[in-house]
């Protein structure tokens, strides 16, 4: 393996030599847990365990919650009800996958901002990165079709509405529909491929999260100085690392521990507060709900969807030069994707050499606005489109596009970044210094 | 059981003293303040509501034993609501997705065993689904399903409902609160304010509560309608209150458990990362270069 040099596995007895030479398993075992990380990861680090451990969770109960519930539209709310009231711990398990579902995607955000702001997707980190926004790209169609299984009033009309959305691409549009349906209109074929493709991609999900620790494992982790391992030596290399084990695994489990005390107190004593009550209403095609809202996790892109109506002068300029292929609908669509794919593009996108935030003085500044940006859309994703939600959803829109396409781009050549540290290992001892661990010595000798 | 029962009095009253202070929005004081006592109902309440409306709801804070983390149903009340459901609900509403015998378990009505089992008798039939014949209800069965057609199922009408959205609708009062379901439905049923109207050949009544403001179920319940054995007042707004919680406890059989559950979880969990945060420092503060002491 190439990388930050290290120790490696050495089978010392017999059996250990026999198996290595046949299946090197504990040595692939080995060399992944003691990869050398960068010491001076800080907490926005620990994202990635969480997003491990939210995978197996939620593979875990599924599995579970599947060996009870019925994909047929007659019978999948009451096979819902069923889990809840008459299967042993029912309750805690749908409980905790829909909850799960949340904590999934808050830790998500956290880990694709963290690697925005402290440049994660620059060189040599890209395949890393687009690995990265494909999972998440996976992660939103698995929510998305698991919360149509319980077949409740939200789960249909979200999924009319957002299958309506490839319906709105020009031409083979509403072929694409009828496709994805497996008819006409949301029914009991919907539901059952919803199904096994809600089975199915976790999977996938699982091997390309596989493909995405390889990949960073090859190029090391990214830090917040942003500043590579040294790699001449070993010797030298240890000097900016430590360890995975145990240094980052107790510290990410340390993490671990708190959110999950937050995420059981949500699910023990408010498991429905981000749950739509709408969706306690059995499906009903002839009954439309006042407001179509998606779970929390997509609003901000829902925000963008909804963003470029037909009175927005871009999608009448656009609609125009199209011949009138492109309309509102699809421009909002086009949006939708777009905003994510310039978020997979920011690699190339990104001019900058420096890759930590920390040190880009104009640079911190808009990251944050686009963080406020991405909380103000989700807000007003979940607000009716009158008023003044729609300008608001617009500028925002408009911010996001903004800073892939223009801001990173631009800032890069114009921005004058402040002074790296040489290496990690002087950032690190800035923050712990000798002389105070020395000093602490001297005043409290009998130790 | 007794010192659980112990830990979450104390809890509960802890909770009390803190609940005013955490509350988000300003409505919300004085339904706290109002004990478990009398009907609890906000200052906005107290506007008269505007005849017919035009869609926008009054939702009373109602103050329920089950509500907030440590909060627990009322089994008295439970029974009490039990009643008020069967005597005048299910003459239109359902209960579809509710197994009778669940009336018997722990955290719900309890019901002695022989009681539920009469209580599954005196309902009406059911065909078997095995002999397609009629049959008296056993336990084992569900509550029937709807008489009216036009009446919905109430199983999860107090999941399905949600009366609060709290500051800029982000309803982080649901903590304290619960979703308001049961205070929907209470709302609803003590909603009525009088007016009448002929639409369609349908005749729709007055109710402060419902979204639109009008509703077509006429007033369900009136004073007296329904004798408790204890003795319980039975007036409109109790009977309101006691149904309300019954059918939160249809719509959740399971809260109490749960709410168990999430305490133990979250103790332990508050364990074991205060050990993982001592085991940490320890281990990263030769690489910190820091004297620890343990």
């Amino acid at each position: 393996m190439s990388g930050i040099p290290h120790d490696h596995y050495e089978p010392k007895t017999g059996f250990e030599k026999w198996l290595h030479s046949r299946l090197p398993i504990v040595g692939l075992v080995y060399d992944t847990l003691m990869i050398p990380t960068p010491k001076n990861l800080n907490w926005m680090w620990i994202w990635g365990i969480v997003l491990a451990f939210c995978l197996v969770l939620q593979i875990a109960t599924g599995v579970v919650l599947a060996m009870h519930y019925t994909d047929n539209t007659q019978m999948a709310f009451a096979s819902v009800e069923h889990i809840m009231r008459d299967v042993n711990g029912g309750y805690m398990l749908r409980y905790l996958h829909a909850n799960g579902a949340s904590l999934f995607f808050f830790a998500v955000y956290m880990h694709i901002f963290r690697g925005l702001y402290y440049g994660s997707y620059k060189a040599p980190r890209e395949v890393t990165w687009i690995i990265g926004m494909l999972i998440y790209l996976l992660m939103m169609g698995t929510a998305f079709m698991g919360y149509v299984l319980p077949w409740g009033q939200m789960s249909f009309w979200g999924a009319t509405v957002i299958t309506g959305l490839f319906g709105a691409i020009p031409g083979i549009g509403p072929d694409i529909q009828t496709w994805l349906l497996g008819g006409p209109a949301v029914e009991n074929a919907t539901l059952n491929r919803f199904f096994s493709l809600h089975y199915l991609l976790p999977f996938v999900i699982a091997a390309l999260v596989a493909v995405h620790i390889w990949a960073f494992h090859t190029t090391g982790n990214n830090n917040p100085t942003g500043v590579e391992v040294r790699r001449e030596s070993k010797a030298v290399a240890d000097r900016d690392t430590v360890p995975f084990w145990p240094y980052y695994v107790i510290k990410d489990l340390f993490a671990l521990a708190v959110i999950l005390m937050v995420f059981f107190a949500i699910v023990g004593f408010m498991p429905n507060y981000l749950g739509h009550p709408d969706n306690y209403t059995e499906a009903n095609p002839l009954a439309t709900p006042a407001h179509i809202v998606p779970e929390w996790y997509f609003l901000p892109f829902y925000a963008i969807l909804r963003a470029f109506t037909s009175d927005v002068w871009v999608v009448q300029l656009v609609h125009f030069l199209s011949f009138g292929i492109i309309d509102a609908k699809f421009f909002g669509v086009i949006a939708m994707f777009g905003s994510i794919l310039v978020m997979a593009l920011a690699p190339w996108l990104d001019t900058s050499s420096v890759r930590s935030g920390k040190y880009r003085p104009s640079f911190k500044w808009w990251f944050w606005i686009l963080v406020v940006d991405f909380v103000v859309l989700m807000w007003v994703g979940a607000m009716p489109p009158e008023g003044i939600y729609p300008y608001i959803s617009l500028i925002g829109a408009t911010y996001w596009f903004f800073y892939f396409l223009i801001l990173l781009p631009l800032l890069g050549v114009i921005e004058r970044p402040l002074p790296l540290p040489s290496t990690i290992e002087e950032d690190f001892d800035h923050h712990y210094p000798a002389e105070d661990a020395n000093a602490a010595d001297a005043a409290q000798p009998a130790e | 059981m007794i010192i659980k029962r112990i830990a979450l009095t104390a809890a509960l009253s802890m909770l009390a003293l803190a609940g005013p202070a955490a509350l988000t929005s300003p409505s919300w004081t004085a339904g706290a303040a109002l004990a478990a006592g009398e009907d609890a109902t906000t200052g906005d309440t107290a506007a008269p509501a505007e005849a017919g409306g035009h869609g926008a709801q009054h939702i009373k804070d109602v103050s329920f034993s089950f509500e907030g983390p440590f909060g627990v149903y009322d089994r008295n009340q439970l029974q009490r609501g039990l009643q008020v459901y069967t005597e005048v609900c299910s003459a239109c509403h359902g209960l579809r997705y509710v197994p009778i015998r669940t009336l018997g378990d722990a955290g719900g009505p309890e019901l002695p065993e022989k009681q539920v089992r009469a209580y599954a008798a005196n309902l009406p039939e059911i065909t078997d689904p095995e002999t397609g014949e009629d049959r008296p209800r056993k336990p084992s069965d569900h509550f029937p399903m709807h008489v009216d057609p036009k009446a919905p199922d109430l199983s999860l009408m107090a999941k399905a409902r949600a009366g609060f959205h709290g500051p800029i609708g982000l309803g982080i009062n649901q903590f304290l609160h619960g979703i308001g379901g049961p205070e929907y439905i209470y709302s609803v049923l003590t909603g009525f304010n009088g007016h009448e109207k002929t639409q369609a050949g349908v005749t729709l009544y007055g109710n402060d509560a419902f979204p639109g403001g009008w509703i077509s179920m006429p007033p369900p319940l009136s004073d007296g309608m329904v004798e408790f054995q204890d003795g319980s007042p039975n007036d409109v707004a109790h009977m309101a209150r006691d149904v309300s919680a019954f059918l939160m406890w249809a719509a959740e059989p399971k809260l109490e458990q749960r709410k168990h559950a999430g305490f133990v979880a979250v103790i332990f969990l508050g364990i074991l990362s205060v050990l993982l945060f001592l085991t940490n420092k320890k281990l990263w503060a030769p690489i910190k270069r820091k004297q620890v002491r343990l």
